[in-house]
């Protein structure tokens, strides 16, 4: 029998994340002791003007059998051969809320855990990210924008908070509304690969129905006209293809301070598809690694950009009973609890390697102490091996 | 309501065995916490078309329960006592529709952040249960053979990586090796062992033609007229004003053999009702022929706990828009055989490690078989662990 099997099912799960660990410091060369804790002191209140933060989420949860564990190296060549070695590492980030997608990245972008109905289309409870910023800094509203899948994410930007709330969050952009938008009626064959959605819960699957928001930001924010914009569109081969043109476009065009792009094709793993899980998963590598270039090649970011990449969070083990493996993320076992964060920028200490556990929540903090502003209300603690 | 409100009238609304069974052990249920209570009567209302081992499972908690003194099963259900419910599952129709009350309930521990101590509490006592009450092993070893039928192909892709280290890989199987090496085996073994829902052959494409009427089979393509009544069971709700996931997940769950044509006897509702929820309760099982076999086969080894089990992967249709694949408009899609490959071979392990959760699993074998490249696994006693075998092999020594 299979020694895994064998264990109680919470150690075999820990014993993966131990593994993971260890891999990482060997394969990767981030384990020198000094990395460990040599880390700066606080440095955000001295931070230039202009600094710019970019978040990456893998919306939809990656495992580390697939990612970061010698197995599942070959998936991600491009964090682990580019990104790895320019980043500080946070080897065990913990999320201890709902395991819902939505509900998730709310949670990361609140600093809260979140505790609404993941299926409903409402606003987070809690301060933003982007309504903190925009708050704190008197920052207008161009400044921060959101990039999502529309499954339930066109509330994500702004929460329902009364001394927050409207008027005060972010812009946010659903690319395959936008596309719909664009699109004549029932011609949706040529682009139909890219306006894929979840497939967790035919629920999710979105209205698309354009409207004229849809074409004010096309033609008046991403300055592309319907024509242009299709014609692109048919060169990409997945929604969050789409996600990343229109990320590109906007900080070509407005260049926002911060910026939040929530990937997604790695959920099609909900349908049971191993291989559609992990093609979602070298799509969102070699994505990841494409918005890194596009910050080095854009002057209004480069050398002054700081980004975080972070799935939201993993998915349930092959070991525990109650689930079915890489499918779902519905049993709170250790593995679809624990995940991984990646941070690059001029004030990273590249080549960090950070062993002990820190929380999802803490993004929020840590977002505010690098920026220089306040998040009252947000839990978690700033990071400091990235301040 | 709480389980100590219970009285015998509250399970008028059960089917008859199922209301018989929680009328006889009805001074337990009102001992029991909420949270449990929840859980056990979900699986007690559907006691008329559970499987023999289900039976069995359910009468073992019962009868273990009640014969525990007061103090030690306290002891026990103690955790499930310290949850905090809302007010709301209490107040809800627990009783008639545990269903919707335990996923009420698990939307609740999420939101509270006490579904880690419910699964904590749910281990200990399975662990408590499993030490006064070993499982006894089969008296005939398991077996499980998994197939990667015609179709499944992928250029240079490494077959069967995952569980190459548990046995013996044979990259040369004989390639007159055959689905009837497979069936000549399950017939021997239901020979030996006739028992009802012991023996399964789940095919992700076309069963092969047999007919051994007393092996349980399921097969996608049979299958058909049931999987487009359920579709077309969710399009009609998708459509629906008032749709939502709720409304989606309840009508589904609520979806009888008579609902999609599966009318028959008593004994034939055990098969019909699993059938069913393998499309109302599986995700992508609707629309992947692979994911089909996978969750079958894994709902099947838990649920039956079978002595045999034979599945096949098929390929599966290509990726397309969600929507589509529900709604069927997608008439010309073609299959996807490497994808199909990938699939299947992650579903092999899958079915391995389910297979290995049942009882008696050091003794259980398991062969894995690729029909088009000819190669296999083989998993169990005699075979030793992350070993390759140089010798051309037919699949029926594999079975021997």
């Amino acid at each position: 029998m299979n020694p895994i099997i064998q264990r109680n099912p919470r150690e075999a799960a820990d014993a993966m994340v131990w593994n993971r660990r260890e891999f990482l410091r060997s394969a990767a060369g981030l384990g020198a002791a000094s990395a460990f804790c040599g880390f700066s002191p606080l440095r955000a209140a001295g931070l230039p003007a202009g600094q710019k933060v970019i978040v990456a989420t893998f919306g939809g949860g990656a495992r580390d059998e697939e990612t970061f564990a010698p197995e599942g190296r070959e998936n991600i060549p491009n964090m682990l051969g580019t990104l790895l070695p320019q980043s500080a590492f946070f080897a065990r980030v913990q999320n201890h809320g709902i395991l819902g997608h939505y509900v998730a990245t709310a949670s990361l972008a609140t600093g809260v855990y979140e505790t609404f109905n993941n299926y409903a289309a409402v606003p987070p409870d809690n301060p933003t990210i982007f309504e903190y910023f925009r708050k704190g800094l008197n920052r207008p509203a161009a400044d921060a924008w959101v990039v999502a899948p529309s499954n339930g994410f066109n509330r994500i930007g702004e929460s329902g908070n009364r001394g927050y709330g409207a008027g005060l969050g972010a812009g946010v952009i659903l690319p395959k509304r936008l596309l719909k938008a664009a699109m004549p009626v029932n011609s949706s064959d040529d682009y139909s690969h890219l306006l894929r959605d979840n497939y967790e819960e035919p629920f999710y699957t979105p209205e698309l129905a354009g409207n004229e928001i849809e074409f004010r930001q096309l033609e008046d924010i991403l300055r592309l006209s319907m024509g242009d914009f299709k014609q692109h569109a048919l060169t990409l081969s997945s929604p969050d293809e789409l996600s990343v043109y229109v990320l590109r476009q906007l900080m070509k065009q407005l260049a926002p301070s911060l910026l939040w792009i929530t990937l997604h094709d790695i959920d099609v793993a909900h349908s049971g598809a191993y291989s559609l899980y992990i093609d979602g998963i070298r799509r969102s590598d070699r994505l990841c690694a494409d918005i890194w270039k596009a910050v080095q090649d854009n002057p209004e970011y480069a050398g002054k950009t700081t980004m975080f990449i972070l799935p939201d969070f993993g998915r349930d083990s092959d070991f525990t009973a109650g689930g079915n493996g890489f499918q779902h993320h519905r049993t709170g076992d250790t593995l679809s609890r624990t995940t991984w964060m990646m941070v690059l920028g001029p004030r990273v200490r590249q080549g960090t390697f950070i062993d002990r556990p820190v929380e999802s929540l803490d993004l929020v903090p840590t977002l505010g102490a690098l920026l220089g502003f306040g998040t009252p209300l947000a839990q978690g603690r700033p990071l400091a091996e990235v301040l | 309501m709480q389980p100590a409100e219970l009285s015998a009238a509250g399970f008028s609304t059960y089917p008859p065995q199922a209301g018989e069974f929680a009328r006889q052990h009805l001074i337990l249920l009102r001992q029991l916490p909420l949270a449990l209570a929840v859980i056990v009567l979900r699986e007690v209302i559907r006691y008329d078309w559970r499987f023999p081992a289900e039976r069995r499972t359910l009468e073992s908690q019962f009868s273990w329960l009640e014969s525990l003194p007061a103090e030690k099963r306290n002891q026990i259900l103690g955790p499930f006592a310290q949850l905090s419910l809302s007010k709301e599952i209490a107040a809800f129709a627990w009783v008639s529709r545990p269903q919707e009350a335990s996923e009420q309930m698990t939307a609740d521990l999420w939101a509270t952040h006490q579904i880690d101590g419910y699964h904590a509490a749910a281990s200990s006592y399975a662990e408590a249960w499993r030490k006064d009450v070993p499982e006894t092993a089969p008296s005939t070893p398991r077996l499980c053979v998994a197939v990667l039928g015609p179709g499944l192909r992928a250029a240079g892709y490494p077959l069967f990586r995952k569980l190459r280290p548990h046995g013996v890989f044979f990259p040369q199987v004989d390639p007159a090796s055959n689905m009837q090496a497979i069936l000549d085996k399950l017939s021997a073994r239901l020979a030996a062992d006739p028992l009802p829902h012991q023996h399964w052959y789940i095919d992700g494409g076309l069963a092969e033609a047999w007919s051994e009427a007393r092996i349980t089979r399921i097969s996608w393509g049979e299958l058909e007229p049931l999987r487009t009544a359920i579709l077309q069971r969710m399009q009609s709700v998708i459509a629906r004003p008032d749709a939502g996931p709720e409304l989606l997940r309840t009508v589904l769950a609520e979806t009888t053999p008579a609902d999609v044509g599966l009318a028959g006897s008593a004994q034939d509702q055990v098969l019909s009702r699993f059938k069913i929820s393998v499309f109302t309760e599986g995700s992508g099982t609707q629309i992947f022929a692979t994911t089909f076999a996978q969750w079958t086969v894994r709902e099947a080894l838990r649920r039956a706990q079978p002595s045999t089990m034979v599945v096949r992967f098929a390929p599966r249709q290509r990726q397309l828009p969600m929507d589509q694949l529900l709604a069927r408009t997608n008439s010309g899609n073609v299959p996807d055989p490497e994808g199909s490959l990938i699939d299947a071979d992650m579903g092999v392990f899958y079915t391995w490690i389910n297979q290995q959760r049942l009882t008696g699993s050091a003794q259980a074998s398991f062969v894995a078989w690729s029909q088009e490249l000819n190669q296999a696994v083989a998993v169990g006693p005699g075979f030793p662990r992350g070993t390759v075998s140089s010798t051309r092999v037919h699949l029926r020594q594999l079975l021997a």
